[in-house]
């Protein structure tokens, strides 16, 4: 046993022992291969937590397609979209044409917690089912939970369509306006 | 010949010793109890979970163009689908019952005290967990609930200061809800979440094992951290049983009875949805979450709206936090259910809320009923013998969609007031004024009606009363004979 134990302690010149030496090595590099494979995956994984913004202009169709003093649902295929989105891709949004080239262009969602927000042409109002959010017809928080508005899209007329400009689901923190 | 094969076994994989400190661990006899069997219950469900769960994974396509169609394809084609389907949506609700009751009984009987710390704090991380499969299993249903369910979530990271932005990228794994979000659910559905369950699952009852179960408490013997382990060594010589056999008879009748009612009611009640297909063009549509989430979504209405915030990104953690340090706040004294009143009423009290509110979350009396105004008929009392100024003005109720959210012989919506006996209530200046104006949680109609249909409506609201009551009169006028 007494051999055994002097074996084990060989020590090198410097005063280490080769199996601590070889431990201590192998933590290192062990440390260094998992950061190195941690790298990747961290980058891949939380790949969409560095935000952008992304918007673009959409064509949402003819302006005639749009009567004065009428609000018309519209949709758009969203323009960042993968093959397999399915009809996921596909953004609804109100188009409010108040007269000529005035628009406004209101997101489906409700600033509340986003349901889609019903348009009611006889009350003038926007009612959403989910917790009885109310807007008024130009878009203004009118009762209910919603701290704010409805989020407006920008729009410009382009040999006579309308496009807006989005791309992203409207939060308080990614407003379409931004 | 077969005994020497058995003993060949033992002898290489040592399979006595290790039942004897794993199932055949000592208990106290009084862990005997139809109480303690929820422990047990509540695993049983989870394996069940992914069994199912891998036979549905068989099928199931998770892509966002193609899972919902899937979905359908399991429910009316695949042989047995739909009951496989059932089976997992029933077994996710049994397990939440019965993790619920699992943690209600361990802090009844003061479980959760010395030396079982880290049992209880493990089992908390074990019921974020199993929420978390609640959450994202909703989601894997790619319906039109699911979509509009990932908006809510969505908008709560929206809400959250400075960060907002990036966490509702995160969710949404980009900037729209589309094919990278369902793939990020089915990816922690599947693999990540019941990953971490395994893992805490084996610390868990690593933990029962090494702190022991629970005995069954007495009123008036305190937990004291200097003699706690003695005596509940003590106990363990003087009456302690092995689990197995003696102990365990309970939890299996209860885990029998547990399958065979997750098979009934998957049986008698089948699958959940899927409801309309998650496209948003879609728009005619009430999102509701299932039911261990009705609760939340009726907070989310009730909250008064500069709490919601706050509260939304406050509350959870220091609530989550609370249960976590428990251990810590309240480690010692007294574990009978009899002795702790405080905890005992804590106890009704939350679950009362939680109760109150998923009752109102399937009700929701706070959203409108989008067709009230074209379906909902007018009570025949009330056209019945009456001018045209006031027929005229029940139309314009009607066609201003006032009964979306205002009731008329029970039929609309309950988010402002019934107008049944609302001319008892408001004077015709006080009812011009309110449909003018709006005000409380009513919108403005100035703008939407001419003065002649508020004259006819007003008419028409001052006739809403049974025939002895009168109207509501303005106390600083003289009584004056009005209609």
């Amino acid at each position: 046993m007494a051999v055994h134990e002097s074996e084990q302690h060989q020590s090198t010149p410097s005063g280490i022992s080769r199996r601590s030496f070889l431990v201590g090595f192998g933590v290192a590099l062990n440390a260094l291969a998992a950061i190195l494979l941690a790298i990747p995956i961290v980058g891949y994984v939380f790949s969409s937590f560095r935000y952008k913004t992304v918007q673009e202009w959409i064509v949402l169709g003819p302006m005639d397609q749009f009567p004065e003093r009428q609000t018309r649902l519209a949709t758009y295929r969203n323009p960042f979209t993968s093959p397999w989105d399915g009809a996921t891709a596909d953004i609804p949004c109100w188009v409010r044409r108040l007269e000529g080239e005035q628009f406004q262009v209101f997101a489906i969602n409700c600033t509340h917690l986003g349901c889609p927000v019903r348009w009611f042409q006889a009350s003038g109002l926007f009612l959403c089912p989910c917790h009885g959010g109310v807007y008024y017809a130009d878009g203004s928080r009118a009762s209910g939970p919603p701290p704010r508005g409805l989020f407006t899209y920008e729009y410009k007329i382009q040999d006579g369509h309308l496009w807006v400009l989005g791309g992203q689901l409207p939060t308080l923190a990614t407003p379409s306006e931004a | 010949m077969l005994r020497s094969l058995a003993l060949w076994l033992d002898q290489r994989v040592h399979l006595t010793r290790l039942f004897a400190s794993t199932a055949g661990h000592a208990v106290p006899a009084s862990a005997h109890s139809w109480f303690y069997v929820f422990g047990s219950g509540t695993l049983l469900c989870f394996v069940l979970q992914v069994v199912t769960g891998i036979c549905l994974a068989f099928v199931y396509a998770p892509t966002a163009h193609d899972a919902w169609t899937s979905l359908v394809y399991l429910n009316y084609q695949q042989p047995l689908g739909w009951y496989l389907r059932a089976m997992h949506y029933w077994g996710s609700n049994f397990m939440v019952a019965i993790m619920t009751l699992h943690m209600v009984q361990v802090f009844l009987f003061g479980a959760y005290k010395y030396p079982r710390e880290l049992t209880w704090i493990s089992g908390c991380v074990l019921l974020l967990c199993t929420l978390g499969m609640a959450f994202t299993g909703q989601i894997l249903r790619f319906d039109e609930d699911a979509y509009w369910g990932l908006g809510i979530g969505a908008s709560i990271m929206g809400r959250v200061p400075f960060m907002g932005s990036r966490l509702v990228y995160l969710m949404l794994a980009g900037p729209i809800i589309a094919a990278e979000t369902l793939s990020r659910f089915f990816t922690l559905h599947v693999f990540v979440i019941p990953g971490l369950i395994i893992a805490l699952v084996s610390v868990h009852l690593r933990l029962v094992l090494t702190a022991g179960i629970n005995e069954y408490p007495e009123p008036g013997k305190l937990v004291r951290k200097e003699t706690y382990v003695a005596e509940y060594e003590a106990l363990i010589k003087a009456q302690g049983v092995p689990f197995v056999p003696h102990a365990i008879g309970k939890d299996l009748i209860f885990s029998a009875v547990l399958i065979l009612g997750i098979l009934a009611c998957a049986a008698v009640c089948g699958p959940s949805g899927p409801s309309g297909p998650p496209d948003p063009t879609q728009i005619n549509t009430a999102p509701r979450p299932d039911f261990y989430f009705l609760s939340l979504f009726a907070l989310f209405a009730l909250l008064p709206a500069y709490l919601e915030t706050f509260l939304l990104l406050v509350a959870p953690p220091i609530a989550i936090g609370l249960l976590f340090v428990l251990p810590f706040l309240s480690g010692t004294g007294e574990k009978s259910p009899r002795r702790r009143p405080v905890a005992v009423l804590s106890v009704m009290l939350i679950v009362l809320v939680i109760g109150v509110l998923a009752y109102l979350g399937t009700s929701s009396p706070w959203s409108p009923q989008m067709e009230a105004w074209s379906g909902a008929p007018t009570p025949i009392e009330y056209v019945k013998g009456r001018t045209p100024l006031e027929l005229q003005g029940a139309l314009v109720l009607q066609n201003k969609q006032c009964r979306n959210c205002h009731s008329l012989g029970g039929e609309g919506g309950r988010r402002g007031p019934a107008l049944d006996g609302v001319a008892t209530r408001l004077t015709r200046d006080q009812l011009i004024r309110q449909v003018i104006q709006g005000g409380g949680n009513m919108p403005a109609y100035g703008k939407n009606l001419a003065p002649p249909e508020v004259t006819a409506l007003v008419a028409f609201m001052q006739t809403l009363r049974q025939p002895h009551e009168s109207v509501a009169r303005d106390a600083t006028v003289p009584s004056v004979q009005r209609r």
